[in-house]
């Protein structure tokens, strides 16, 4: 009897131990592939057609669906998607999109689709946010920013179904930079069948909340303003993701952050802090991306003595965007050569700003008759942007800098946001500093609404600045879709401004992130924030 | 032992009242509407208002006011929280376990460690033992949790890596809230990384733990030194000396019995320190326990989880105070009746 009890204790010990085993080499392969982003806050919407705010777009755009055509993540030029190949008439007035034939829809506890992705999603996807009478446009608020914004409403006269996998637009006029537009953020595709099917259900607010998509993640669970459990959509068309889990830790402290990366609760974190301790680290590896946009300090052209391109010239060689950089970014950005980044197609590297150099500076204004110099107003944004952080540090370093060539400024701050915009748009400011965020890759993103004729009209050309030989370079760009002759015309643009110097240029910020070096693939875009199709562990 | 009973569930009844009382008040001194800051509909529409009104009584006087609050308060109704939407009920019932869980281990963790090293202290009363132990209990006692919180995070999660900085449990592992306290719920979950889930939570409560106990196990370790001298000096022990008991028999037998039950009614008391502990311990570790989900409606001005809260952290510790009293009363006779003494 002793014996027979022993040998029973032997053989549970035994067991025990070779279950301990495989438990422990499976919850091995559990957290070895998985991963958890450190997300900076909780997002609005699990749908990113109803928002604009990047926290939700980080959440949700490219974990959750697809678009019919998508940024690559090298130069950002245009790459096939839902739609395998597209074809632009030469008017430019239509656009037709083939769609692959097979893209499924994400299978969940909620909803089991019967079919794979066909043009009635897309023309789903896109008459709810386009048809004010469309049954889900009022459904979560009814707005629809991205493309309220991009004035698509306006542009896009009608979507027509040809076939089963064949979709054509119809705009209003040419415009090239409807692709880019398409290929946004916001532009996704929803499931049509799962939208019939809530419309039963009388549920039709869920379509935002429990998420159906195309992308190579599934929504599995969301606790609020906790966590967001993802998991991998097995029949994704580019292949299933290698991980087992993707979950954001929403933690809006950045400290709190920073410790869970140290202490390896997150692979991957936003927007982090200490950058330095994030470099010393043997394990971790700090990334960042220059974000679409620019921080310029920009001239009333109509007002003198800014009317004289001489003296606008003058003060661009006068300002040390470097000093700047350091100050007011504290180097978290890379001086603005000219409007557009480095990181888009349009980016010419031969065209650089003008040097800091204090005697050119004052040669210029000695040529332009302002050799005692002058004094003027300076309008500092009264906001933080990513753009310009800190405006009224900003403008108190160009003050002292302009100070070396006699010109006087006085700093004009103080007002509220919207009533600074408007008197800004009113023209009421003799120069400003301002910038602007690129909703979407297209460089006429930058180049139309920063300094054309039209948008002096409209408000948001801050100069006031209307030059009609760059205006048609710009309509001639917009109206070609070979991407080697709107490079050319996008050159002679930025050109034109290097010599009128309507505005200076002076940061293009950039957007961090920390990691894990045991996280391979690239997470973090300079557009669409982050994508972790691809992204594996080891 | 009954009239005991009676005793402390009277003393129990007329506590909550006067907490609901002031909860009642709360709500009047909170800026904003009464009305608003009792339900915690924020984004009620005026009919909504109206039927709310009707239901807490407003057009009658301030007592029956008060009754009907009551009322609610007792079907378990102690409205919406202003900024998650959700009945308060429901998030107290989320967020209570996990913090019944901290204290409730580190609890025993202060009395398992406290108390027997208090004893330590006594036997070797005015010896370097003791004054040892007696240093490091003041030490241990004058350490601000907040800072010692942090410190445990910098060394041990971040220089060295043994434990986790935040949270219950790694967010990888699913486990159904059944309980709400994590380990128990672990054990009822049908995951197949149970085993390594178990494992996990215990890494994330390490730290947390050891925060909260310290303080009340530096209390436990005066207490028990201070009650065991106290009964080392009493004539039963002297009596069991003369019989010729060894010093380990007298230890074991006599003295340790009669010293524990000192030390327990204590317990009580000092569980109200340790919950204040706790809160902040949760706020520093995210722990998600009803204190670090106080402290938060603090700062959001999310006035009805404040009420609601108040009311029922402070009858919990109530509650925990009554069983300790009764537990007490149990194992010792003095305590019930003043005519079992001498």
């Amino acid at each position: 009897m002793a014996y027979s009890t022993l040998t029973y204790y032997y053989r549970f010990a035994l067991l025990i131990l070779v279950l301990s085993g495989c438990d422990s080499n499976e919850a091995l392969s559990l957290s070895k592939k998985s991963i958890i982003y450190c997300s900076e806050g909780p997002p609005e919407s699990f749908n990113p057609q109803t928002v604009s705010s990047g926290t939700t777009i980080d959440a949700t755009s490219h974990q959750l669906y697809n678009r019919l055509i998508e940024f690559s993540p090298i130069d950002n030029a245009i790459i096939p998607a839902i739609a395998k190949s597209w074809h632009v008439t030469r008017d430019g007035k239509m656009i037709t999109f083939y769609l692959r034939k097979d893209i499924q829809f994400h299978q969940t506890s909620y909803f089991m689709p019967t079919r794979a992705l066909n043009a009635d999603d897309v023309l789903f996807s896109f008459n709810r946010m386009l048809d004010i009478n469309h049954e889900y446009h009022p459904i979560s608020g009814g707005k629809y920013p991205f493309f309220q914004n991009a004035q698509l409403t306006n542009l896009i006269d009608n979507i027509e179904k040809i076939n089963d996998h064949t979709i054509r637009f119809r705009l209003a006029h040419a415009d090239s930079s409807f692709l880019a537009n398409i290929g946004g953020d916001s532009a996704v595709i929803l499931s049509k069948e799962y939208a019939d099917e809530l419309v039963e259900l009388n549920a039709m607010q869920e379509i935002d909340m429990l998420p159906i998509g195309t992308g190579p993640f599934k929504f599995k669970q969301y606790s609020s303003g906790a966590f967001i459990r993802y998991e991998p959509h097995s029949n994704y068309w580019r292949g299933k993701s290698e991980l087992k889990q993707l979950v954001f830790d929403i933690t809006p402290r950045d400290t709190a952050r920073l410790t869970k990366l140290l202490a390896g609760e997150c692979d991957v974190i936003a927007y982090p802090i200490a950058h330095e301790k994030i470099k010393q680290h043997p394990n971790l590896i700090l990334e960042s991306v220059i974000s679409f946009n620019v921080g310029y300090f920009g001239f009333n052209t109509r007002k003198p003595p800014f009317d004289n391109p001489l003296v606008r010239k003058a003060l661009s060689y006068a300002i040390n965007k470097q000093a700047i950089l350091e100050a007011v970014y504290t180097g978290q950005a890379e001086v603005a050569n000219g409007i557009i980044p480095n990181s888009s197609w349009a980016y010419d590297a031969r065209i650089t700003s003008q040097d800091y150099s204090i005697t050119t500076a004052q040669e210029l204004l000695t040529q332009a008759g302002y050799s005692n110099g002058f004094s003027m107003d300076l309008w500092a944004m009264p906001v933080q942007r990513s753009y310009n952080p800190d405006a009224i540090t900003m403008a108190k370093l160009i003050q002292a800098d302009l100070q070396k060539i006699g010109v006087e400024v006085n700093i004009v701050s103080g007002y509220e946001w919207s009533t600074f915009l408007r008197k800004v748009s009113e023209g009421e400011h003799q120069s400003v500093l301002l910038g602007w965020s690129a909703d979407n890759p297209d460089p006429d993103n930058f180049f139309s609404s920063l300094l054309s004729c039209s948008s002096a009209n409209t408000g948001s050309n801050r100069t006031f600045w209307c030059n009609k030989k760059f205006d048609q370079l710009l309509e001639k760009a917009l109206k070609t879709d070979n991407i080697n002759k709107r490079k050319a015309y996008y050159s002679k643009a930025l050109k034109l401004i290097n010599e009128e110097v309507p505005l200076i240029p002076i940061a293009h910020s950039k957007r961090y992130q920390a990691r894990a070096n045991s996280v391979k693939g690239t997470v973090l875009r300079a557009i669409g924030g982050v994508d972790f199709n691809g992204v594996t562990k080891n | 032992m009954l009239i005991f009973t009676l005793r402390r569930f009277s003393l129990f009844f007329f506590t909550l009242l006067l907490l609901t009382m002031l909860s009642f008040s709360l709500s009047f001194l909170f800026p904003g509407e009464q009305l608003i800051n009792l339900t915690g509909q924020v984004s009620a529409s005026p009919e909504q208002l109206a039927v709310l009104a009707n239901e807490y009584q407003q057009q009658s006087g301030i007592l029956s006011q008060y009754v009907s609050y009551l009322k609610h308060l007792f079907q378990g109704d102690m409205g919406y929280s202003m900024t998650s939407h959700l009945p308060i009920s429901t998030e107290v019932l989320n967020r209570l376990p996990a913090t019944v869980e901290l204290a409730s281990v580190a609890l025993l963790v202060a009395m398992f460690v406290g108390i027997p090293v208090g004893f330590c202290a006594a036997i070797y009363h005015r010896k370097v033992p003791d004054n040892l132990i007696l240093t490091i209990a003041m030490i241990g006692y004058s350490i601000p949790v907040f800072w010692l919180g942090i410190l445990a995070i910098l060394v041990f999660s971040i220089k060295l890596g043994w434990f986790p900085s935040s949270g219950q449990i790694s967010l990888l592992f699913e486990i159904k809230h059944i309980t709400g306290l994590q380990l128990i719920d672990i054990i009822l979950s049908d995951s197949p990384y149970k085993w390594q889930a178990f494992q996990d939570a215990t890494r994330h409560l390490i730290l947390p733990v050891i925060v909260v106990a310290l303080a009340p196990a530096t209390i436990f370790m005066r207490l028990a030194r201070t009650a065991m001298l106290e009964v080392l000096d009493t004539h039963y022990i002297k009596a069991a000396k003369a019989k010729g008991l060894t010093f380990i028999q007298i230890i074991y037998r006599h003295a340790m019995r009669n010293a524990i039950i000192k030390v327990i009614r204590d317990i009580g008391l000092q569980f109200a320190n340790l919950i204040t502990i706790a809160m902040v311990t949760e706020v520093i570790f995210s722990w998600p326990g009803i204190g670090s989900w106080l402290i938060e409606s603090i700062y959001q001005r999310d006035y009805t989880a404040i009420q609601g809260g108040l009311i029922v952290l402070s009858s919990f510790i109530f509650i925990v105070h009554i069983i300790i009293d009764l537990v007490y009363a149990a194992l010792n006779p003095l305590a019930r009746e003043p005519r079992h003494g001498t």
